[in-house]
C-alpha cells in the first residue's frame, strides 16, 4: 500500500473548483492509496469501470447503479447505519488507464475520485492508484460524512484496496466471518 | 465439535463449538485425524503473542481427511487424506508465485492491521492470533482450510499419520533453516535449541551435507535425541563460546541456527524486561550466535520473534559480514520434496513424538509440554480418542527414551572443561 495524504490543508479539489462550487478549500480532504495487483491493467480497468462492482470490495457502499454510460447513482452507509445518496458522473477516462468521477453539483456529499492503472516493471502486475477527495460539510451532515469515511478514511481505503486486490488475484476475499469460536466470544467475529 | 480454545495466559480448554463450514469457494473442511502442539503455540499459551481473543481455536500442525470442498476446489476430493501447511497462501499473488508462500499478500483478512505493524501484511496462519488473520486452528475435530488447492497435499496410503504430520510445519521449518545456511563441504553448523524444530534442523543439516552439527540445549532427553541423529551436544550451561571454538578448530561455526526464539532463558536482564513488558522478546541465543559465528557466516533464525529486542550486537554482525536469514517457513515449497525424502526412507519424522494424547486432554498436554515434564518433546493429539481420566494419563503417554538411552555416549559428549 502506498502513501496516504490526509487532511491536507489546501488540497486541490479539482472537480468542485472546476465547476465553481463555493467551497472552503482548506477543509478539503484527500486520500491517496496505491497497491500493485498481479493482473493486467485491462482486467482491472474492466472490473472497475463497471461501477456496480465497487460495493463488492468497498464496504461503505451499499450500491452503485449506472444510469447512463457515464452517470451513476451511489448509496453509501456509515458504520452507524445511516445512509447517504448522490449522483455522480464520469468526467474523464482513458480505457485501461484512468477513470475519474465526481458528484453532481448540489449533492449532499461533494466528492470525487479517480483510479489510475499503470503497468508495474518486470511483469509484476499493475500499479493501481486511487485518489478520493471530499469536502466534509459542516453540521450534522459533516458528522455523517466523518462516519461514512470512518475515523481514519485512509485505513478504510487501504482495506478496500486490499479486498480489491485479493478478489482480482484469487477470485475471493479472505474472511473468518462465521467460523467457529469457543466460549467467551459472543458470536463469530469479523476479525 | 470439540476444539481447543484459548482463554488467557496458560488457560486453554477443550470445549464444544459449532462445526466449521465452507465459507469461500476455494475452502475445504478437513476432519482432523492428528494434530500436534508446536513450540510456537507455547508463545500463545504463555501470553507473549498480542491480538489473541478469548475463545480462539489454536493449532497449526494438523492433517486429516477432506469432508467437504468449495465449488472452486479442483485438486482435492472428499475422502482425500491430506496434510496441511500452517501458513495460508493464495497461490496467485507475486509472492506465492515466487514460492515465498509465508509472505502471501492475500490470505490475511486483517491485512491492514498486520501492515500497520510490519509495514506490509504477511500470510494468514491457522490459530495464531488476529494479527495473522484470526483463522480457527486445527486442534479440533474439524477445521476449515482456505485456498485448499494451494496448501494441502495428499498423503500416500503407506505413510502413517505420525510420519506425515510434521510436513505441516516443523520438518519444513527445520529444513528451511538448514537450507538457508548454504551448507558446503566441510561446514560445521551450530544449532541452539533441541526442541522439535532444532531436531529437524539437525537432521536436515546432515541431509544437506553438513560435516558436523553441534547442538546446544540443557535438557538431557533432548540432547540425547540430538546425539541419536549424530550431533555433538553442548550444554547451554557450559561456556558455549569456548566449547564451539574448540570443536571448530578455532574458526567458529560456518553457520548458526537459532531454533529457540523469543522465549530463550538465561539472561536476568531480558527476563526482567520481558516480564515488565519492556521488551517483547528475549534474544539471548541470537546474541550468542552472532558473536560465535565465523566471519562471513550465516545466522539462520527459524525461532519465532514477534516484536522488539534489545542489545543486539549489530556491530558484530556488520564487522564480520554475517548473513542473517529468517522468517516464517514457506511450507508449500518444501512439502513435496520432503514427502519424497520420507518415502525414500531418508528420514522418518515420527522419531520426535514422545507423547500421544486424546484432544480432550489438550489442556494437560499443553501444561506437560510447556513445563517440559515427563521427557516431553513433541505431543500429538488425537481428536477421535476418548478423553482419558487424569490418573491414567501417565499410562497413555509414551516415553521412547528409557533411562538407558538417556545415558549419553561419552564419545559424543564434549569433555567437561
Amino acid at each position: 500500500m502506498g502513501t496516504a495524504v490526509k487532511h491536507e490543508p489546501g488540497a486541490r479539489v479539482t472537480p468542485a473548483r472546476r465547476r465553481g462550487i463555493a467551497i472552503e478549500k482548506n477543509r478539503a480532504r484527500r486520500v491517496i492509496k496505491c497497491v500493485t495487483i498481479n493482473r493486467s491493467a485491462e482486467d482491472l480497468y474492466r472490473f472497475w469501470r463497471r461501477l456496480e462492482n465497487l460495493p463488492f470490495f468497498a464496504r461503505h457502499l451499499i450500491s452503485v447503479k449506472e444510469t447512463s454510460p457515464t452517470e451513476s447513482h451511489w448509496v453509501a452507509k456509515s458504520p452507524a447505519g445511516t445512509t447517504a445518496e448522490w449522483d455522480a458522473v464520469i468526467v474523464k477516462e482513458t480505457p485501461n488507464e484512468y477513470i475519474a468521477w465526481e458528484s453532481n453539483p448540489g449533492s449532499e456529499i461533494d466528492n470525487a475520485g479517480s483510479v489510475r492503472f499503470r503497468p508495474a516493471p518486470a511483469n509484476q502486475g499493475t500499479e493501481v492508484m486511487v485518489t478520493l477527495e471530499y469536502i466534509p460539510p459542516v453540521g450534522a451532515l459533516g458528522a455523517l460524512i466523518a462516519r461514512l469515511y470512518g475515523e481514519e478514511p485512509d485505513i478504510q481505503v487501504e482495506e478496500d484496496l486490499a479486498r480489491f486486490k485479493a478478489f482480482m488475484e484469487t477470485g475471493e476475499i479472505p474472511t473468518t466471518v462465521n467460523q467457529p469460536v469457543g466460549s467467551g466470544a459472543r458470536t463469530s467475529r469479523a476479525a | 465439535m470439540k476444539a481447543l480454545c484459548w482463554h488467557g495466559k496458560r488457560d486453554v480448554r477443550v470445549e464444544r463449538v459449532p462445526d466449521p463450514k465452507i465459507i469461500n469457494p476455494s475452502d475445504a473442511v478437513i476432519r482432523v485425524t492428528s494434530t500436534a502442539i508446536c513450540g510456537s503455540d507455547l508463545h500463545l499459551y504463555n501470553g507473549f503473542m498480542p491480538t489473541l481473543k478469548e475463545g480462539d481455536i489454536l493449532g497449526h500442525e494438523f492433517m486429516g481427511e477432506v469432508v467437504d470442498i468449495g465449488r472452486n476446489v479442483k485438486k482435492l476430493a472428499v475422502g482425500d487424506r491430506v496434510v496441511v501447511p500452517f501458513n495460508i497462501s493464495c497461490g496467485a499473488c507475486w509472492y506465492c508465485q515466487h514460492q515465498e508462500f509465508s509472505l502471501c499478500d492475500n490470505s490475511n483478512p486483517n491485512a491492514v492491521l498486520n501492515a500497520n505493524l510490519n509495514g506490509f501484511t504477511t500470510a494468514g496462519l491457522f490459530g495464531y492470533s488476529h494479527l495473522y488473520g484470526g483463522y480457527a486452528g486445527g486442534q479440533a475435530e474439524f477445521v476449515r482450510v482456505p485456498f485448499a488447492d494451494v496448501g494441502p497435499i495428499k498423503v500416500p496410503g503407506e505413510l502413517s499419520d505420525d510420519q506425515a504430520l510434521f510436513l505441516s510445519d516443523i520438518f519444513p521449518t527445520g529444513y528451511q533453516a538448514a537450507e538457508s545456511c548454504n551448507i558446503q563441504p566441510g561446514h560445521i553448523v551450530a544449532i541452539w535449541g533441541c526442541g522439535p524444530v532444532g531436531q529437524f534442523a539437525i537432521r536436515s543439516a546432515f541431509l544437506l551435507g553438513a560435516h558436523k552439527v553441534v547442538a546446544i540445549d540443557n535438557i538431557p532427553e533432548r540432547m540425547v535425541m540430538a546425539e541419536q541423529a549424530g550431533a555433538v551436544t553442548i550444554s547451554s550451561s557450559e561456556n558455549v563460546h569456548e566449547a564451539l571454538k574448540e570443536i571448530t578448530g578455532g574458526r567458529g561455526p560456518d553457520s548458526c541456527i537459532d531454533a529457540v526464539g523469543m522465549e530463550a532463558h538465561g539472561s536476568m536482564y531480558d527476563s526482567v524486561k520481558h516480564t515488565m513488558r519492556l521488551e517483547n522478546d528475549r534474544p539471548v541465543v541470537l546474541r550468542q550466535a552472532m558473536r560465535i559465528c565465523r566471519k562471513g557466516g550465516t545466522v539462520s533464525i527459524p525461532g519465532v520473534y514477534s516484536g522488539f529486542i534489545d542489545k543486539i550486537p549489530f556491530g558484530v554482525a556488520f564487522a564480520k559480514g554475517l548473513t542473517l536469514r529468517m522468517g516464517q517457513t514457506h511450507v508449500q515449497k518444501y512439502m513435496r520434496p520432503l514427502l519424497d525424502r520420507i518415502q525414500r526412507g531418508e528420514i522418518d519424522p515420527s522419531f520426535v513424538i514422545t507423547h500421544r494424547l486424546p484432544l480432550a486432554n489438550g489442556d494437560e498436554a499443553y501444561a506437560t509440554f510447556a513445563r517440559k515434564e515427563q521427557g516431553c518433546i513433541k505431543v500429538v493429539l488425537k481428536p477421535d480418542a476418548p478423553p482419558t481420566p487424569k490418573p491414567e494419563l501417565e499410562t497413555l503417554t509414551r516415553a521412547p527414551l528409557d533411562r538407558e538411552t538417556f545415558a549419553t555416549p561419552r564419545s559424543k559428549r564434549l569433555q567437561p572443561r
